[in-house]
């Protein structure tokens, strides 16, 4: 929504390597949609470098999948700021988030082939995995505007779907 | 046209099978088929009217796959008798029940 792409991207990889490290205070509502664009876009990047780099038909079809699912909820939720008038604002876990896709990217990048389609599946349901429980624990929770909860609770079942999805086709490679 | 005859034309047209079959709405809302079980008829029509922005299915294993596009719909006339579960392939954890009776 609000933040660079490479930056929303890292958030994505970050949570497969490490836990997803979180601010202890609670994020405000622009600290949150921020967070929520950064691990959309985070998202997209990878699917559109799969889209690049992949062979494979399954793999090709799950990543624009996710560009294109990813690309909606994050429309949305720009439309929403725009509503409600609310300026995201970048913060630590965005930031950490953004590192940590940016280096996943960069070793992705190196791989090719059957390697590179494993490692970018398997990564996506790492991935999807921390984002769900980011949202669970601590995004939805600390949302105070109902319209935004709403969302991330719409986003919540997309990740969560997108998880299933990403196992289903992960079995498919084996 | 004389009564006698007007009643074997609306016998005909009642008995020949299409005439009867319905047409069944399953909404889709934020990733949930609703209602999320509905019972059927062979000969009938389901059709899903997607409310999200996001492209779904109506899928069943070994069976049919009927794409519903963004805000937009798909649907699918019921040829077989049986109880199927169906799923979205896009997102597997939304899933849906239809009974079809012969």
């Amino acid at each position: 929504m609000f933040m660079r792409p490479t930056a929303a991207l890292a958030a994505l990889f970050l949570m497969s390597t490490a836990p997803l490290v979180l601010a202890a205070d609670k994020p405000t509502d622009p600290q949150i949609a921020h967070i929520a664009y950064t691990a959309g876009t985070i998202d997209i990047e990878a699917a559109k470098l799969a889209i690049e780099k992949s062979k494979n038909k399954e793999i090709v079809a799950f990543a624009k999948d996710m560009e294109r699912d990813h690309e909606a909820v994050n429309k949305q939720a720009l439309d929403l700021v725009k509503k409600l008038k609310v300026t995201p604002e970048d913060n630590d876990t965005s930031k950490t988030l953004a590192k940590a896709a940016k280096e996943e990217r960069a070793k992705l990048a190196k791989l090719k082939g059957a390697e590179f389609d494993k490692a970018y599946i398997e990564n996506e349901i790492a991935y999807h995995k921390q984002v769900d429980g980011a949202l669970e624990t601590l995004l939805i929770p600390s949302a105070s505007n109902a319209e935004l909860r709403s969302l991330l609770e719409t986003g919540l079942k997309i990740f969560q779907g997108h998880e299933q999805h990403a196992e289903h086709v992960a079995g498919m490679l084996k | 046209m004389r009564p006698l005859l007007l009643v074997s034309m609306l016998a005909t047209a009642l008995t020949a099978s299409p005439a009867f079959a319905a047409t069944i709405e399953v909404t889709i809302d934020k990733l949930v088929f609703s209602p999320a079980s509905v019972r059927a008829k062979v000969g009938d029509t389901i059709e899903w009217m997607n409310n999200d922005v996001f492209a779904h299915t109506a899928t069943v294993k070994g069976g049919w796959d009927v794409t519903i596009p963004a805000k937009s719909k798909g649907k699918i006339t019921l040829k077989t008798a049986g109880a199927v579960d169906y799923f979205c392939r896009f997102h597997p954890n939304m899933k849906g029940h239809v009974e079809v009776a012969p």
